[in-house]
């Protein structure tokens, strides 16, 4: 593993976590606020429903949550698991895994 | 327990890594169920019915809980990576620790 693509892992893994950080703190004010009186369908789906504003905001989250989670995931793998470079192949299957998962749920609730 | 475990700064690393394994094994269910959405809005209310058990909304609780965690952790390692705040370590320690109890607090109180 070179020293470039662990020092490019690193910083892809910073960007995604501020990206996120705003994210989380506008999907935990979100849940908040949705939770009250009960959480259905019909009051979720005429939030995003034809939104392009949450559509954007939520296929954002999804692909720096695939990032930052695979790249997480890959760092636990070597350190805890001992999986060497097998790792970073997991982690590139959960990421896509993720991004095809997500993107599908977005398309779910706002097409 | 050892002196390196006996630190804020270890528990603070343990919690975030803990928290962001219970958050990517979580994301997949939650992108499963609100793709139900694909199906109609009654798929979507059918899923949502059965996390109304006492069990799942303690889930949903840990879950927000562990959320808002790793966002106060991921903010406090952002933090010392690119501020000059090393000082400052207990502090955003605690409130990491604080702002992760308040979010949990406020979501167990609307659900």
């Amino acid at each position: 593993m070179s020293a470039r693509f662990q020092a490019r892992l690193w910083v892809a893994q910073r960007v995604t976590a501020m990206i996120l950080a705003f994210c989380v703190v506008v999907h935990l004010a979100t849940i908040i606020l949705a939770v009250r009186g009960g959480l259905t369908a019909a009051e979720i789906l005429a939030r995003t429903q034809g939104s392009m504003a949450w559509g954007a905001f939520y296929a954002t989250f999804v692909v720096a949550v695939a990032i930052h989670g695979g790249i997480g995931l890959r760092t636990i793998g070597i350190e805890w698991l001992g999986m060497g470079r097998a790792a970073g192949w997991v982690a590139a299957l959960v990421s896509a895994s993720l991004v095809v998962l997500g993107l599908r749920a977005v398309v779910a609730v706002v097409a | 327990m050892s002196v390196a475990r006996n630190h804020p700064a270890w528990w603070a690393f343990m919690v975030h890594r803990v928290t962001g394994i219970a958050l990517a094994l979580f994301l997949p269910a939650h992108f499963w169920l609100l793709a139900s959405a694909l199906e109609g809005e009654a798929a979507l209310e059918n899923k949502l019915r059965w996390t109304e058990q006492p069990l799942v909304i303690a889930g949903e609780w840990l879950l927000v809980i562990a959320l808002a965690a790793h966002l106060a952790g991921g903010l406090r390692v952002l933090a010392l990576e690119f501020l000059p705040w090393r000082d400052w370590q207990k502090t955003l320690a605690a409130l990491a620790a604080g702002f992760a109890l308040a979010a949990g607090l406020a979501f167990a109180l609307a659900r």
